[in-house]
């Protein structure tokens, strides 16, 4: 059986869950769907919709907050009780923060962001992605089960999730989960009010990224936006740097964006960037790097050097 | 404070990547190599804090002898020593077996606080830190943008682990949440939380005196995960490389958006 662990905030199940779940159906066998928060029987029936032996209400006022501690010793209880083969997580920033102490406590193998499964003979074998997406790796995992295993946010579709004849029962699960043993003390989410721009409306965007070395070549990058009647946007990097705002910033921790065009100037295409703007119809790869992974996704690739192109692109807009 | 800080060498982002022969791991001979950049954050963020609470930074990596060249930029930077866990097979070794190498290595140093990147340019585990915590017994808090730490009054060192910490965590789609956590405790620290410092001539020199403790690599915890082999991704079929010389391939280009994509007028 795998056990998937669903992710919820506020009221809201995460997106990111049903790519979860659909991975677990498609490696075959039983699936078992867990929940936890407080006040969560709604979203439970939600995900009940799912093809699953069962789900599991995880309640406890222990983990009414997402913290690290509540949700390491009540999945340790429940993984206990349950005694899954595997137990599969979206890779959301929420499963960063606990997986590999829950792997840890429960000493058992965790293989992150994993894209694929590959199950032809005997053991599963794993695709992660190494260096930034440069290059893929197959992995096994070693040592008794369960394996902890978490996929990558878009590797799978949510609505390829297989659903039930009927919707799957839903228990309620009871774990001993101590509120005065958590560490961690948090107070409410917030969104950082200056976020001026917003760039899920723009029909065209321009994105920079590494290649584009320095501040004083940012003039280049902004006059073919212009010429293109587009938004400027970047990958992370350029934002850290300062180099252009942080509501500028496209990616995991950015903004996500589905323009008609994005032409992305010296950005290499590492995850975090393209699960921001994979949705994009047209996408344009400008990169010296003929390898860059950004190339995987793009309809229209330019391996060359952007410093020539897009001044040529600026002088062949403008005829 | 007492500040430990987990860093780790990388090949270059400019680095060709080769794969080797067997096709299980990269051929790194003629690599050029680097500080992984969060774990560049997290030292400044480890410099800033001692600078404001006083205290030590110690930098810590277990990695092959090569590893030796980003502890040495680090003492440059501005940390006081360093513990180098040397062994050959720790360049591609997985979380479970660096993160109980470094456990090994500071347990007996009572740290405040234990600082590292949220996770590696290479295999990009994201695992180390939050792992480590679990095996020093630490409270750990991730993905963390901001860190405002206050150690146990009266003393410049809180031997007894006193005090607590306030940190800012990144949560995804622009959302952001603080918390507080008692010390010690581990942070893994999110690359653009502050602008890096670079090694001035005078860190430079002041590093050859500092400290590197070698210690051999324990070999107390065994690989959870295993590489069975590495591949160059397939690029999508439908991607149309537009070749020539610059002037032709942007040609090529506004001509395609314009007529086959019509994303332009």
């Amino acid at each position: 059986m795998i056990l998937v662990i669903a992710e919820q905030r506020e009221g809201t199940l995460n997106r990111a869950s049903w790519e979860a779940i659909a991975a677990a159906q498609q490696a075959g066998g039983p699936v078992k769907v867990a929940l936890l928060g407080s006040g969560i029987d709604v979203l439970a029936g939600e995900l009940a919709a799912a093809e699953a032996q069962e789900v599991l209400a995880v309640e406890g006022e222990a983990l009414g907050a997402y913290t690290a501690d509540g949700y390491v010793t009540a999945l340790a209880a429940l993984i206990g009780q349950e005694q899954p083969e595997r137990v599969f997580f979206a890779h959301t920033y929420q499963t960063r923060d606990f997986a590999p102490a829950l792997a840890a406590r429960l000493e058992r193998a965790l293989i992150t962001d994993v894209t694929a499964i590959k199950a032809d003979s005997g053991a599963p074998v794993y695709v992660r992605p190494v260096f930034q997406g440069k290059l893929n790796a197959d992995v096994t995992a070693e040592g008794p089960a369960p394996h902890l295993v978490t996929i990558q946010i878009g590797a799978y579709r949510a609505d390829g999730v297989r659903r039930g004849a009927a919707a799957a029962p839903v228990r309620k699960a009871e774990v001993a989960a101590d509120a005065s043993a958590i560490r961690q003390k948090p107070e409410e989410p917030f969104k950082e009010a200056k976020q001026a721009v917003d760039l899920s409306q723009a029909e065209r965007i321009v994105a920079v990224g590494r290649g584009i070395k320095g501040q004083e070549h940012l003039k280049l990058v902004e006059d073919l936006a212009a010429a293109l009647g587009a938004e400027i946007a970047a990958s992370r990097p350029i934002c850290d740097a300062g180099w252009l705002p942080m509501d500028r910033q496209i990616g995991s921790s950015g903004q996500t964006v589905a323009p008609k065009l994005y032409i992305a100037l010296g950005i290499s295409g590492a995850i975090q960037h393209l699960v921001g703007m994979k949705g994009a119809r047209t996408i344009v790869a400008i990169n010296k790097d003929a390898e860059a992974p950004i190339f995987e996704i793009a309809d229209f690739g330019i391996a060359g050097d952007l410093f020539e192109v897009v001044p040529a692109m600026i002088a062949e807009l403008k005829k | 404070m007492k500040i430990a800080v987990c860093i780790k060498q990388v090949v270059t982002r400019e680095w060709q990547l080769r794969v080797n022969e067997a096709k299980t791991w990269i051929r790194d001979q003629d690599a050029s190599f680097e500080l992984n950049e969060p774990d560049a954050y997290a030292l400044e963020e480890a410099l800033r804090l001692k600078e404001k609470h006083g205290g030590e930074v110690v930098v810590v990596s277990a990695g092959p002898a090569r590893a030796a060249q980003v502890l040495r930029e680090a003492l440059a930077r501005g940390a006081d020593r360093a513990i180098h866990v040397e062994g050959d097979g720790l360049a591609s070794a997985d979380a479970f077996v660096i993160a109980g190498e470094l456990a090994a290595a500071v347990r007996d140093e009572k740290f405040d606080l234990v600082l590292a990147g949220l996770q590696s340019d290479d295999q990009g585990f994201g695992q180390v830190g939050v792992v480590l915590a679990e095996k020093l017994g630490m409270p750990s808090a991730t993905i963390i943008m901001e860190v405002e730490a206050s150690p146990s009054a009266g003393s410049e060192q809180a031997a007894d682990g006193g005090g607590s910490l306030r940190v800012k965590r990144e949560l995804e789609g622009g959302w952001f949440q603080w918390m507080t956590l008692p010390l010690p405790a581990l942070l893994t620290i999110q690359s653009g939380i502050n602008q890096l410092r670079y090694a001035t001539l005078k860190g430079i020199m002041a590093a050859k005196k500092k400290e590197i403790r070698k210690v051999s690599a324990a070999g107390a915890s065994s690989p959870a995960q295993k590489i069975v082999g590495v591949f160059f991704p397939e690029k999508g079929k439908k991607t149309q490389m537009l070749e020539g010389s610059p002037a032709e391939a942007a040609k090529a280009l506004v001509q395609k958006l314009r007529d086959e994509a019509r994303v332009i007028s």
